[in-house]
């Protein structure tokens, strides 16, 4: 056994969560500083997630937002529908989490029945099922009157908090870190470097993959409820094709196979995304020019276009950071 | 009763088939010469239908009052429009890519389709909001029973016929075809025999882009409302029609896309939201049951 095995991560979790803490009682981080964080740590749960399908299982989902939608509709619809949880009454804090787990236990079912057709499906035809399976989510939830249809589901009691978040952020990234160090991970992983190889070896690939929807579906699941929670709101046009795509550049400008560059790059981007949208307002009034935040996605796609052209790998590659990782492995 | 299988349905649904079909051959023809699902192939269908927008204003100027002349030159914008996007396309963001992994040229389509939807809706003179598309032909209508058939539905019909039959002709009788279906059946040994493989693909993805184009001015003419994000659904569903066909199969592509084509209209006709839902259903089945197509050849995994 590895005697120096130190909880490394845990141990930056924590000086994270204190730093935060620290900062934001003494004012020197506004509240809005606050909301980018968490919305940051809401997009690792989900770019993580989208790794283990994408970049670990070397399968290529195009519809991870609509899994997040699933979890936001469902958990949105429990506190604000059927329980009516109100955020001043302490006692609703157990409901509220055990109605995000719900949102993501739904959103895993329906990614282990997206995972079935999956098993016939390479690449490029997987990637038009996933999408269209993303679209017609979002159709769904844009005709279902009692949550809100296209106005969205509206209300939404806001539960989600700094601590909550980060608590998921952390379990969802430790849980995927250990998958990934198993034997599981291990099978995962030959897939995406030979599936033929893998299966004549013994590897069940029909079950690795559909396990790697299911889990994948989960996170990204609770990821959506506690967004819902969050913003207060569940919107169809949350979880449409772009804001997939969105989590898709995280994996690849992090690196695919990588937690830790998919970590950063969540971070890097939703601060990036959040800069722009800033930037190009003040340019606008400062300039009086007509310029739009279509800009903002403008040099989304161009990012996504030259990190394809000259850095294939994203910024990590395969690496993964020392305090990720839990067991070294060569 | 009757209103769903009617006369005036069938006609709709072939109008709407062809505007697929014109897409859904440009899908067919990359993907057979370079496997590659062009995300983007959509968007060469909005740059078509802008590009017959943007020239119609400027050519009605100069050929006041003659239609004839001034729909074959907006036509001919159109195509144009959408060979020129597509030949860009390739040469920067596919050909770099060309011999490495296959899904990294599919993000690059990804990326390059986002970035013309939202690169046009940032343009000032372009913009995100919807623009309603002049009359190039004056609308007539002609009664035939219950069914109103307008003269659009024989001049989409028109159009998308002699383009596929060009298509067909080109591909079976020209040398560049012959260069074309040798690519797509062994770009190597099409490489040995001395086919300069780049511009085929070249080629192959201008014709592409160039029906595209049509497709977007037929569509501009038939719906006539544009904006820069409608490429995206018709892309997906002629994409879909290109599946249901065997992708990488011509006469494939054009018997998908009208089944598509009626399929959504007798749909739509039924309840709109499985008018919207069911090309992924008729996908996620052929997938299941057929995922080499209709007249798709079956593939074996190479070792």
């Amino acid at each position: 056994m590895n005697v120096r095995k130190l909880p490394r991560f845990l141990i930056a979790v924590v000086l994270f969560y204190i730093v935060v803490e620290v900062l934001y009682r003494t004012e020197i981080l506004n509240g809005y500083l606050l909301h980018i964080i968490n919305l940051s740590l809401i997009y690792v749960i989900l770019a993580t997630s989208l790794n283990l399908i994408n970049g670990i299982t070397g399968q290529f989902s195009l519809g991870h937002m609509g899994f997040a939608g699933v979890g936001a509709y469902v958990s949105g619809s429990l506190t604000t529908l059927i329980l009516k949880l109100s955020v001043t009454n302490p006692a609703s804090m157990l409901p509220f989490l055990l109605s995000i787990i719900a949102g993501g236990v739904v959103a895993a079912f329906v990614g282990f029945l997206i995972g079935f057709p999956s098993l016939r499906l390479k690449g490029d035809y997987l990637a038009i099922v996933t999408l269209g399976f993303g679209e017609i989510i979002r159709t769904i939830f844009n005709n279902i009157d009692a949550v809100g249809g296209p106005r969205g589901l509206l209300g939404i009691p806001k539960f989600s908090n700094f601590t909550v978040i980060l608590v998921a952020a952390f379990l969802t990234v430790v849980i995927i870190r250990n998958l990934i160090e198993s034997s599981h991970g291990r099978a995962m992983l030959s897939i995406r470097e030979n599936e033929l190889a893998a299966e004549l070896v013994g590897v069940n690939t029909t079950r690795y993959k559909v396990m790697a929807f299911t889990f994948g579906a989960f996170f990204a699941g609770i990821a959506g409820g506690l967004l819902a929670h969050l913003i207060q709101l569940a919107h169809p046009t949350q979880f449409g094709f772009i804001k997939s795509v969105e989590v898709l550049i995280m994996i690849y400008a992090g690196g695919v196979g990588s937690l830790t560059g998919s970590i950063l790059a969540a971070f890097g981007l939703t601060f990036l995304s959040e800069g722009l949208r800033l930037g190009i307002r003040a340019l606008a009034d400062a300039t009086g020019l007509p310029i739009g935040g279509e800009w903002r996605m403008v040099v989304y796609a161009l990012l996504l276009i030259f990190i394809m052209l000259f850095r294939n790998e994203g910024l990590m590659g395969m690496r993964e950071s020392r305090i990720i990782k839990n067991v070294e492995v060569d | 009763m009757g209103s769903i299988f009617s006369l005036q349905q069938i006609l709709n649904g072939l109008q709407l088939g062809s505007i697929y079909a014109l897409i859904a051959l440009g899908y067919t023809m990359v993907y057979g010469i370079v496997r590659l699902i062009n995300f983007a192939h959509g968007d060469f269908f909005m740059i078509g239908a802008y590009a017959a927008y943007g020239s119609f204003y400027m050519f009605n100027a100069l050929v006041a009052g003659r239609s004839g002349t001034l729909a074959f030159l907006v036509l001919l914008a159109a195509m144009i429009g959408g060979a020129s996007i597509a030949y860009l396309t390739n040469k920067f963001a596919y050909k770099p890519l060309r011999y490495k992994p296959k899904l990294s040229s599919l993000i690059t389509a990804i990326g390059v389709s986002m970035f013309i939807e939202y690169f046009f809706s940032a343009l000032p003179a372009i913009g995100p909001s919807y623009r309603s598309f002049p009359d190039i032909i004056v609308r007539k209508e002609i009664r035939l029973g219950n069914a109103v058939i307008s003269n659009l539905v024989i001049i989409d019909l028109a159009v998308a016929a002699i383009l596929m039959v060009g298509l067909t002709l080109l591909v079976r009788k020209t040398t560049l075809g012959k260069a074309m279906r040798a690519v797509s059946q062994d770009k190597d040994a099409a490489r040995l025999m001395g086919i300069d493989i780049e511009k085929v693909i070249s080629f192959t993805f201008m014709v592409g882009g160039a029906f595209a184009g049509a497709a977007g001015l037929l569509a501009g003419m038939t719906y006539p409302r544009i904006f820069p994000y409608m490429g995206i659904l018709p892309g997906l569903k002629a994409f879909i029609a290109a599946v249901l066909g065997g992708i990488g199969n011509i006469p494939g592509a054009m018997l998908g896309a009208y089944i598509m084509g009626i399929a959504e209209t007798f749909a739509s006709a039924y309840n709109s939201l499985i008018g919207e839902g069911i090309a992924f259903a008729i996908l996620i089945l052929v997938l299941l049951i057929r995922p080499r197509g209709l007249l798709g050849e079956k593939i074996a995994d190479k070792i």
